[in-house]
């Protein structure tokens, strides 16, 4: 009966990952106006035909700066993914693979490095580097090695133990070769599903910084940037905070349905 | 009793290694304290003294050393910015973020135990996958976006508390607890809905077990297995995440207390990392990742007193 069930988090997941793609893909080429052009004569204006999201209180249209925005949390979320995931992923195969003490100190390290919030890591590194897009993308990679080191070390050790590996071994292939080629396919299943999770913790914190004013700067739009400003005019023009808002859930849900039902559909 | 000890090493050991990673950190990169504090327009030799009187020239362990002895008896060093010992600065606000985390900690408990049990009894039942689509978009908040949604609904539309009316414990006790509600519901809501979720299929895992089965066929009722049975090994998974949870509220209320203007460490912290005010960033970083290690020692110990097994294992 179970298996029947259509794996509904994996579609509506693909459907709203796939939908803010397209929305920030054609911000890349067009927005209806200059993301950065200020008009007096639309301050808050409210959204309509001419302004279709409205305008903030500088006058500037907000669906091209969300359009935007969306395209700067995004480059930030898939740098760190790749940084960060890449780097842990490789030290996850070789800890896993090879073992030893550098397998033992490396994991205790990781211990102690996981059990700490990632918002608070990443402060930490801001605290250090300063503040800046290019700062939050390195600190928040580093936050999340441990994470896909630690999953992917999992995978190595049971993968490892496996028929498959030991016949190829004795059939003369090369280490790097039954890693890479042999043994990463068959952990990619939680490897992406990793991924989606480590871009939906990517979002929320770099939208948290930045509306905390030290993650993305200025011209750079930013959606949560864009947040914190409409705070003070809250009560007049509530669309400066709903546009930028929805945007953000809706990465940071489309995401998280897809991590799930990347699990569901590996079996675990 | 030897594995109390043998954690209360690791956590000495883990305290160390934490306090001088960042110590290190905060020495080496931000540049040359001194001149920072002197400003550009100091001599060499002035620079250089004061390097002295900072013990700056002195190797980055004995550095360590004298600053670690000085942060437990409880001198933090003086702020760049303010010229104020960092003690001082941080003595009021320490009390209002730990209160922030008391109670959305308390929040989570009392919603997510009794909803996590609920909708694993009802597994597939209509509430049960109602509460489960909400459980998921819950947990894709961000804290403050929750924030504002919940001042500009409750706040400035159904007026059920000012949004920036901070009241300081000191003046009005019951006004200052009533403010934080908003600011807890916030920061409690996105992992109230994680800790829903984990508690729901892990009791769902837990009955399906032979001794679920067992317990029923001796008739006992569903009610006594539930919670004779089930929920003390349903709760053992759980209990780490909620011992994360306390670190994750502590860093988000960093946030949120930008967002109800609410002068805890947070907003001290955020000011200070703009104005690149070391030895306040240091001191509040150090002072959570402390408390967050001694939270998971806490949660450790509380482990293997529900699960013995745990104990012989180690």
């Amino acid at each position: 009966m179970k298996k029947k069930q259509k794996n509904y988090n994996l579609i509506l997941g693909i459907f709203i990952a796939l939908f803010m793609l397209l929305f920030l893909l054609a911000g890349l080429f067009y927005t209806p106006y200059d993301p950065d052009a200020m008009n007096g004569a639309a301050k808050f204006a409210a959204p309509g035909t001419e302004h279709l999201f409205g305008c903030d209180h500088f006058g500037r249209d907000i669906l091209s700066r969300v359009m935007k925005g969306t395209g700067t949390t995004f480059f930030v979320a898939v740098s760190t993914v790749v940084l960060g995931g890449g780097i842990g992923i490789l030290v996850g195969a070789f800890t896993g693979y090879f073992g030893g003490w550098v397998d033992e100190v490396l994991m205790r390290f990781n211990d102690v490095v996981f059990s700490f919030p990632h918002i608070l890591l990443a402060l930490v590194f801001i605290g250090v580097l300063g503040p800046g897009k290019y700062n939050v993308i390195l600190a928040l990679s580093v936050v999340f090695i441990p994470s896909f080191a630690r999953i992917t070390r999992g995978e190595f050790l049971a993968q490892k133990e496996m028929d498959y590996v030991k016949s190829a071994r004795l059939m003369g292939v090369s280490h790097l070769r039954i890693m890479f080629v042999h043994i990463f396919p068959n952990t990619l299943p939680s490897v992406l599903s990793m991924a989606a999770i480590g871009f939906n913790n990517a979002v929320l914190a770099e939208a948290g910084m930045s509306y905390l004013g030290i993650g993305v700067q200025p011209p750079d739009a930013s959606l949560g940037r864009m947040l914190s400003e409409s705070q003070t005019y809250l009560m007049s023009a509530p669309w400066c905070a709903i546009f930028p808002g929805l945007c953000i859930l809706l990465l940071a849900l489309g995401f998280s349905l897809l991590s799930d039902g990347l699990l569901k559909k590996g079996g675990k | 009793m030897k594995y109390v000890i043998k954690k209360t090493g690791t956590l000495i050991i883990t305290l160390l290694i934490v306090s001088f990673l960042s110590f290190f950190a905060f020495s080496v990169i931000p540049g040359d304290a001194a001149r920072s504090k002197l400003g550009t327009e100091a001599t060499e030799e002035q620079v250089e003294a004061l390097q002295k009187e900072m013990g700056l020239d002195k190797p980055i362990v004995v550095q360590y050393g004298i600053w670690l002895k000085n942060f437990v008896t409880g001198d933090m060093g003086e702020s760049y910015s303010y010229s104020m010992p960092v003690d001082q600065m941080l003595k009021e606000k320490i009390p209002v973020t730990i209160t922030i985390t008391l109670m959305a900690f308390l929040m989570i408990l009392a919603l997510s135990v009794p909803l996590g049990i609920f909708t694993a009894q009802h597994e597939g039942g209509w509430l049960d996958r109602i509460l489960m689509v909400l459980n998921q978009v819950a947990m894709s908040v961000p804290g403050f976006l929750l924030g504002i949604v919940i001042t500009y609904v409750f706040g400035l539309v159904l007026k059920w508390f000012t949004p920036g009316a901070y009241v300081a414990a000191s003046e009005d006790f019951a006004g200052f607890l009533g403010y934080l509600i908003a600011p807890c519901v916030a920061i409690a809501l996105p992992r109230c809905a994680m800790g829903v979720k984990m508690l729901r299929s892990s009791v769902i895992s837990q009955m399906e077990a032979d001794y679920v089965r067992t317990a029923l066929a001796r008739g006992n009722t569903k009610n006594r297995v539930m919670y004779h049975h089930v929920l003390k090994n349903a709760l053992i998974p759980v209990l780490t995440f909620w011992g994360m949870t306390i670190a994750d509220i502590i860093a988000n209320s960093m946030i949120i207390e930008q967002v109800f203007t609410i002068p805890g460490m947070g907003s001290l912290l955020i000011s200070s990392i703009s104005n690149r005010d070391y030895p306040v960033v240091l001191g509040i970083i150090v002072l959570i990742a402390a408390l967050v290690v001694v939270i998971n020692f806490i949660v450790d110990l509380l482990y293997s007193r529900i699960d013995p097994r745990i104990r012989i294992r180690e």
